[in-house]
């Protein structure tokens, strides 16, 4: 599951704005399979943490209803240009994935 | 002789391999998904959900939140959703669909550097209200809109 993230952090003012595309498909245990008539299981991120030069700035518990191929945007003050932002995710069958960027 | 002696090593070697995987793949997730609040997304309603996640579904209207969200959404498995609140403190923004299957969508746990900013986009299952609730200096602040969903995200 490599580089199924895209991230990106831009100042704005004072403040960093970070926002990210992650490749999921978000899968809500709903769904049947239409050619055999299963449920389809749920897979889904559960938890996504954002960490701005090694400590968390936001951490997120997500549920079913988050859309496929999530898209997150938030900010944050107190950062600087070049510093170092990672986002990391984690799944309910025990997948995850992290990526950084630099801040421009 | 020789050629069984080879296959026997080859077996072993793959099991051992895919043993090993297996133990690391174990061992990770769980560390890291020990917080999910997980009775709080299995919660069939809004207050259950409410109060699995901050012990309280009391949650006043309050005009610091601006919830932005489309009136009408053609496809409800994408509903762009984007909370800002002016209020100081924020220590959580949590979205609700209200008529989801299991309302509670995501929780957004904030730091004193994060601001009160938050944008997504979420599944809805049919037409409803979409509630965000901002926890800031201990006390809960909601702000409710209606979405209007011609086609379901959820199941199908």
């Amino acid at each position: 599951m490599a580089n199924s993230i895209k991230i990106r952090a831009r100042m704005k003012g004072n403040s960093c704005e970070v926002k990210s595309l992650i490749k999921h498909k978000m899968e809500t245990g709903l769904r049947k399979d239409k050619k055999t008539g299963k449920v389809i299981p749920a897979h889904f991120i559960q938890e996504v943490n954002c960490e701005h030069n090694g400590s968390t700035v936001m951490s997120a518990d997500w549920g079913t209803a988050i859309s496929t191929n999530p898209y997150l945007a938030f900010s944050f003050s107190g950062a600087k240009k070049g510093d170092t932002i990672k986002l990391s995710w984690a799944d309910n069958m025990g997948e995850s994935d992290s990526a950084e960027a630099q801040i421009k | 002789m020789n050629m069984k002696r080879r296959v026997f090593l080859k077996g072993t070697l793959a099991s051992s391999a895919v043993a090993v995987a297996v133990g690391a793949g174990l061992l990770s997730p769980r560390q890291v998904l020990a917080a999910w609040p997980k009775s709080a997304f299995e919660a069939k309603s809004v207050s259950d959900a409410l109060k699995n996640m901050y012990d309280s579904d009391l949650a006043p209207a309050s005009d610091a939140i601006k919830l932005d969200a489309p009136d009408i959404a053609e496809n409800g498995a994408v509903v762009p959703v984007t909370v800002e609140t002016s209020l100081k403190n924020v220590e959580s923004i949590t979205i609700i669909s209200e008529k989801n299957q299991t309302p509670l969508v995501a929780s957004f746990n904030m730091t004193p550097k994060t601001e009160g900013y938050v944008s997504t986009r979420i599944k809805m299952g049919q037409t409803s209200n979409v509630i965000a609730v901002v926890k800031a200096d201990g006390k809960l602040h909601s702000a409710r809109k209606e979405v209007k969903v011609t086609i379901g995200g959820c199941g199908g």
